[in-house]
């Protein structure tokens, strides 16, 4: 077990190298940072020295070499548009992101696990249809559009939550419903399958054939199995959850990482930028191997491997 | 004589139907039969001539879309056709226990086997884990595991198919159940496994007192460890009677033929043929009219097309058939 969570270590930090590396070409492509930092409507003449002083005018790959031995060292550089250390900033923000991203997965499994199970005891049923109905609007709906419903009907219509900001709980209550709906329907649809599979197993027969309670049948036997796959989705949602924090914490104002990302691309924050996609990347890569780990406790077969 | 205390499974007038896209299957068609304590009784036919889904008619467990019927299904003397399921469930797996085909899949892969082995004993004997354990550790000892203690951490997949077979055997032994359904339990395994384990199985069942139903299509296994044989064609029971005397002198057409065959050593003659039905069983679906067998029979007769008469000896041996003596 340990050889095994070493080696999908060593290869987790491997990708996020290879993310940081793509994510720094990319934005460089995407603009110019000397223009960025001198101003719009620089004179030239700046706008050469702004590269000569930053050292913008060498090779990519040095000054990518470069900017990743600071960042291990821990030295983020400074924010062009907030004129402070990004670390301090990028860390300010992250605990509300983490808070979001958290807060939207537990809301998502809690709908749909229950949700998806009942969908598989009772395949083809009304229950079985109203969840699917559930699912398609879902996916279906965009979570900006499903934002500015929540948005409408709870602090327009019914003024009970407010509709931006992020000082107290209640402003992180539509963003999670938000963000949690829009993951929900893969998770249902995932645990619907996999049950519908897992309860025409031999083992579940067995199971019945012990005098088990249905319940236990289910919960015990049948689902332990359906939520193998579901563990290794949690990841890639996750990704989805950072993803879409951008827009969901940019339309309730709530002041995490998606927010300061969606500032720092208007502002063209470029060392902001850096570090934000670095840090999503090294979370997301943590997470696909939590889930690894969690896999191989849920399912023996995998620690081998 | 027995008396009728001692009859562990009553089955009167069982019959299950499998609603499908063609229509409705008649699987079992109208079966009865009763088994005592202590004793073996096979039931023998070819794939889908109705063995398993009476055994999951007995353990209430046939697939959502087949129902049952019967005029009575009792177990210890408690009918179980109207039974609820709390009732079934308190049963099962503790007073009825049922062995099934494939030891691969019947395992959780989840689960240690510890763990599942613990399960039934905990729940109907409100026993603590660390009884249930050494009950384990006993009964894993008793199907010929070494190591027992050990092997209560392992994981299905890390047993072979043999090993696997035995720890289903104990599972179902766990709670000393009186009746005892094993539905083809070695078809899966390597045949020196199969004698082994069969070999086990008679063994335990007589040291234990289990009335057992072993579902089988090897007659080979019934000759040499069935009280009483039932021989199933096409969702009915065709004969039934003592071991002995159903081989020596089967009755019905069917019967003669499936032993026709068995190759015994000795009597066989080296390139010489077996015996062989010709013909196909008949589909299932809809009305089913007259005596199942006849379009595959030699010795069909006008009168097959009604459905034909019980005939029974003094001995107990009955069969389905026109003629006295098929032979």
């Amino acid at each position: 077990m340990i050889g095994y969570i070493l080696k999908r270590l060593g290869l987790a930090l491997l990708v996020a190298l290879a993310v940081s590396a793509i994510a720094f070409f990319l934005l460089r492509m995407s603009g110019d940072v000397a223009i960025a930092i001198a101003g719009e409507g620089a004179r030239q003449e700046d706008i050469e020295l702004v590269r000569r002083t930053y050292g913008l005018d060498r090779p990519l790959v040095v000054q990518y070499v470069e900017w990743l031995w600071n960042t291990l060292r821990g030295d983020f550089g400074t924010s062009i548009y907030f004129k402070t250390d990004v670390a301090t900033l990028v860390f300010a923000k992250l605990p509300t992101t983490l808070l979001l991203g958290v807060l939207s997965l537990g809301f998502a499994l809690l709908v749909s696990i229950p949700l998806g199970v009942l969908a598989a005891v009772y395949a083809n049923s009304w229950i079985d249809r109203l969840a699917l109905a559930i699912a398609v609007v879902g996916q279906a709906l965009p979570n900006f559009f499903f934002a500015l419903i929540l948005v409408m009907l709870f602090s327009i219509t019914l003024r009970w939550l407010p509709v931006s900001g992020s000082k107290t709980w209640a402003n992180f209550i539509m963003p999670t419903i938000a963000l949690g709906y829009y993951v929900a329907p893969a998770f249902m649809r995932l645990i619907r399958a996999g049950m519908i599979e897992v309860l025409s197993a031999d083992y579940i027969r067995t199971a019945r054939a012990k005098g088990l309670p249905t319940r236990k049948v289910i919960f015990k036997h049948a689902l332990r199995n359906a939520v193998v796959p579901v563990v290794a989705l949690t990841a890639v949602q996750l990704g989805f959850l950072l993803g879409g924090s951008v827009v969901i914490e940019t339309i309730f104002a709530l002041d995490g990482l998606g927010y300061l990302a969606y500032q720092s691309i208007t502002f063209k924050d470029f060392p902001v930028m850096q570090v934000i996609v670095l840090m999503l990347s090294v979370l997301y890569v943590l997470l696909t191997l939590a889930a690894d780990i969690a896999n191989a406790w849920l399912d023996p077969r995998i620690r081998v491997a | 004589m027995a008396n009728s205390s001692d009859i562990v499974l009553e089955i009167d007038g069982l019959s299950v139907d499998i609603r499908t896209a063609g229509g409705t299957l008649h699987a079992v068609r109208d079966i009865s039969f009763s088994v005592k304590r202590g004793e073996t009784l096979c039931l023998v036919g070819e794939s889908g001539c109705g063995k398993s889904m009476t055994s999951l008619a007995i353990m209430d467990l046939l697939p959502k879309a087949a129902t049952k019927s019967a005029r009575r299904l009792a177990f210890a003397g408690e009918d179980l056709s109207r039974a609820g399921k709390s009732r079934i469930n308190a049963l099962r797996g503790n007073r009825m226990s049922m062995i099934f085909q494939e030891p691969m899949t019947a395992l959780n892969p989840a689960y240690t086997i510890g763990n599942q082995l613990v399960e039934a004993y905990c729940l109907h004997k409100k026993a603590s884990e660390a009884e249930a354990r050494e009950r384990a550790v006993f009964l894993l000892g008793k199907v010929g595991i070494a190591n027992a203690a050990e092997r209560l951490g392992q994981y299905p997949h890390q047993l072979s198919g043999g090993l696997r077979q035995r720890v289903m055997i104990a599972m179902a032994l766990m709670c000393g159940p009186e009746l005892l359904i094993a539905d083809e339990p070695t078809t899966a395994l390597d045949v020196t496994i199969q004698a082994q384990i069969l070999r086990l199985l008679a063994d335990l069942q007589q040291e234990l007192g289990i009335a057992m139903v072993l579902i089988t299509h090897d007659l080979g296994i019934v000759a040499r460890i069935a009280d009483r044989v039932a021989v199933m064609y096409a969702g009915q029971i065709v004969e039934e009677g003592p071991t002995t005397s159903l081989f020596n002198a089967p009755r019905h057409p069917y019967t003669q033929g499936l032993i026709e065959c068995i190759p015994v050593p000795g009597r066989t003659e080296p390139g010489g043929r077996l015996g062989v039905i010709p013909g196909v069983v008949p589909s299932l679906v809809g009305e089913v009219r007259g005596c199942s067998f006849r379009d595959r029979c030699t010795k069909a007769q006008q009168a097959c097309l009604d459905a034909p008469p019980v005939r029974e000896t003094a001995d107990g041996h009955r069969w389905r058939c026109i003629l006295e003596n098929a032979a």
